[in-house]
């Protein structure tokens, strides 16, 4: 068994973080990786495509069940699923109420006391859309992830998450080590999203490791509860999703710590590209249109 | 009296120039601006002994330095709400903060214990991983239940907020609203989460609110149907340590007023309610109290004054002063009291000042105690040498100049080092300030008394409670202890 190697994907929420996280996975267990999802989502839907069904038991819904986190054993809380991946799901309190990323700290201290990494190639942490808490920031912390993936697209606002999180891993960078392994673009089919999605990883001083192309197999995969390399494995979407692996494989030690920009510096590059208009040009449109409505 | 003595100002502000020559530059120029001597009082104003408002106050103390503070928690739960006696106090959060305010501050109360008072007893929902994690809400909803279940003589519940509960933004307010129609009994959300806020002082402000919101605004409850008569008086800000409500409510009673409310101190959920149908507030700890008593004024039109019954000066003109409030029965009772007691007065003055008799005494503590009891000591013939408040604002330090002499020095929020810098150079016969002073200064050959909790003695207020306070001002002082503080082998042959 090689060293341990542990991962996260973050993300603005809706970009499909659980979705690339899962298929990636689903393509490196193929390649004979041993594998732990931790989904880090009170949602609880990290393992979803994994499992083929959601997790019920999550670490801290069980351990309020039985009293505290000491009462609870790993085996009530370790699923397997696709090629006996093993799945742990966080989880947490229901939205608006208690403290989810006390939740997180919780279950990440209770999987590592209790043996969950032993045994395992790979661990990854799929984690809820910003870096909103130091809870959420804990797969970046100190001896946790070594390499954060951010998947993101050339949406604006999913622009300006990727920058926040390089902003969360900067923070951790010198003390603990992560480093940022790459951007992950999911197509949205935008105006110039392949050469965005790369303006930006270079800004933030990283790479895109993948463009995935959007396509509509991973919606019916979804449906079933499956990842696309288990439901179509002889699609072309499952080739990506195996390229995205390899890659992401090969990029062990590879991570940079990253150079995230100001918002001002975010919107120069938008008008640049021509997504966001400049004070002047839109001026100029409205004088424009007004002169042709008159 | 010998009042006429002034303090050294060119000494003592050569003193706080040393004191903060230990600083670095940015501590020196904060802690610069909480130090001063009290100036001399402007032209014409008669009452005002000395102008103290120079100091800042009410913001911020420096981290690394030892502060004497406490958090709104203490203020909410340990001052303001925690000795009304008939009501559950919870302590809302993880167990510590409960536990170790268990037993509460001195505050005498009539009543048994766990069957229809609350005082002393800690009640806690002792927060786990889990609560904090899925929030807490469902946990106290279930520690309201079975306080109802155990303790059915209670009046209600307050819910002193710790820490967490304002991190984890849990809906208290949304459980008391259930509980109330539940149970049919008053539930006080407190928001007075110890990180809010520089000191104790918010948390007072945030309990005086929950009073207003929670309990004036809930409607009249006990003073429903309640006939005001022609003498009713709130005591407000009164807290009972040791006694000191009881040992002024009867000078107030023999004056012919009927006390209906004395808060906090011994207090009943219905002595709250029925408040507002006073004709007025007599106010004891301003700081404290202040703020609800301006809200009576301005809903129900009930005035207030301060007053001050520490020592028999200061007793004799507040008995005038609030007399002045009411007919010439009252003003004819008042001075019939002052004069019952003045033979009580001769004999403590004749007995303990030749002991006392132009010792000099340094103060630290809260509230309203580093001005109120300034006068009782000068009755004794001693003199204030300095001053200062744990969490006073600028109209605290402002009143302190109806006390004290120009040339005071006057300390706010002080650290640790500069309370014992200036106690060591000046020296004074007495430090009056709390436990944790306690023992550092009388390993310093310094009596003291603690001026929080009386010492574990009291009252001290009314003219009782100034002959107790006199003989501890003696006890403290002339201990023969002191003669034994240097070794025998260090004395000269």
């Amino acid at each position: 068994m090689s060293e341990l190697r542990q991962i996260a994907f973050y993300g603005k929420g809706g970009i499909g973080k659980s979705t690339t996280s899962q298929n990636t996975l689903a393509a490196l267990v193929e390649m004979g990786q041993k594998i732990l999802i931790v989904g880090c989502d009170p949602k609880a839907d990290s393992t979803r495509l994994i499992l083929n069904a959601k997790a019920q038991d999550t670490v801290l819904h069980l351990a309020a069940e039985m009293g505290s986190v000491e009462d609870l054993e790993l085996e009530d809380v370790l699923k397997t699923g696709y090629r006996d991946i093993k799945c742990v799901e966080s989880g947490g309190p229901e939205p608006g109420v208690g403290c989810a990323g006390r939740g997180v700290i919780t279950s990440i201290n209770f999987l590592e006391e209790n043996g969950a990494y032993d045994d395992v190639d790979y661990v990854s942490y799929d984690v809820l859309g910003d870096v909103v808490c130091g809870g959420f920031a804990m797969p970046i912390r100190e001896n946790k992830a070594q390499e954060i993936y951010i998947v993101m697209s050339g949406e604006m606002m999913a622009l300006y998450a990727a920058n926040n999180i390089a902003k969360g891993i900067l923070k951790y960078a010198n003390s603990g080590g992560v480093r940022l392994g790459g951007l992950i673009c999911n197509e949205r089919q935008t105006d110039k999203e392949l050469e965005l999605a790369e303006a930006m990883a270079a800004k933030l001083g990283s790479k895109l490791i993948h463009f995935v192309p959007r396509d509509n197999i991973v919606q019916h995969a979804e449906l079933r509860r499956q990842t696309v390399i288990e439901y179509a494995p002889e699609s072309k979407q499952a080739a990506e999703y195996r390229e995205l692996a390899q890659k992401i494989h090969n990029n062990s030690g590879k991570g940079v710590i990253p150079t995230p920009i100001t918002m001002d510096e975010l919107e120069e590059m938008l008008m640049d590209f021509g997504i966001m208009q400049s004070e002047e040009e839109r001026l100029a449109a409205i004088a424009e249109t007004e002169a042709a409505n008159a | 009296m010998a009042k006429d003595y002034t303090n050294d100002a060119e000494s003592h502000e050569k003193l706080i120039e040393e004191v903060l020559a230990a600083y670095p530059d940015k501590a020196k120029k904060k802690r610069q601006k909480h130090l001063g001597v009290a100036q001399p009082g402007e032209e014409g104003e008669t009452e005002i002994a000395s102008k103290c408002d120079t100091v800042k106050s009410n913001i911020k103390s420096i981290p690394g330095v030892m502060t004497i503070r406490g958090c709104a928690y203490a203020g909410s739960k340990g001052v303001v709400w925690g000795p009304v006696k008939d009501m559950v106090h919870i302590s809302h959060g993880p167990v510590g903060c409960g536990q170790y305010s268990w037993s509460q501050r001195r505050n005498y109360y009539i009543g048994n214990t766990g069957v229809d008072s609350f005082v002393t007893m800690q009640f806690t929902t002792d927060f786990q991983e889990k609560d904090i994690v899925f929030g807490g809400d469902k946990k106290l909803g279930k520690t309201i239940d079975e306080i109802e279940t155990l303790f059915p003589l209670n009046n209600g519940t307050t819910i002193q907020s710790e820490c967490p509960i304002g991190l984890i933004g849990d809906d208290i307010e949304a459980v008391a609203r259930e509980k109330n129609k539940q149970h049919e009994k008053t539930m006080v959300p407190v928001r007075c989460e110890g990180f809010r806020g520089v000191s104790q002082s918010l948390g007072h402000h945030i309990a005086n609110d929950a009073v207003r919101d929670w309990v004036f605004e809930k409607g009249e409850g006990a003073g429903a149907g309640y006939e005001t008569g022609p003498y009713d008086v709130n005591v407000i800000g009164d807290y009972n340590i040791g006694g000191d409500a009881w040992a002024s409510r009867i000078l107030l009673e023999e004056m012919g007023l009927n006390v209906v409310g004395n808060w906090s101190g011994d207090a009943t959920l219905a002595e709250i309610e029925r408040a507002p149908k006073a004709r007025l507030n007599l106010i004891h700890c301003y700081r404290s109290m202040n703020y609800i008593c301006r809200y009576m004024e301005e809903k129900y039109g009930v005035g207030w004054m301060e007053y001050n019954f520490f020592g028999p000066s200061q007793i004799a003109a507040s008995l005038r002063a609030i007399a002045k409030n009411f007919d010439e029965t009252i003003q004819e009772n008042a001075e019939k009291v002052i004069a019952k007691y003045q033979p009580l007065v001769d004999d403590v003055i004749n007995r303990f000042r030749p002991r006392l008799e132009g010792k000099s005494v340094m103060l630290y503590v809260g509230g309203l105690r580093p001005r109120h009891v300034v006068t009782a000591y000068e009755d004794l013939g001693m003199q204030i040498a300095g001053t200062g408040y744990e969490f006073g604002h600028g109209d605290d330090y402002k009143r302190t100049g109806h006390y004290v002499k120009e040339g005071t020095l006057i300390y706010d929020d002080v650290t640790g080092y500069e309370l014992e810098k200036f106690i060591e150079q000046i020296r004074p016969d007495l430090v009056g300030s709390g436990i944790k002073e306690k023992y550092p200064v009388q390993k310093m050959g310094i009596p003291f008394r603690q001026m929080h909790s009386w010492d574990y003695s009291g009252p001290y207020h009314g003219y009782d409670g100034f002959a107790i306070f006199a003989r501890d001002m003696d006890l403290a002082i002339n201990n023969p202890v002191w003669g034994m503080f240097d070794a025998p082998w260090t004395k000269a042959a």
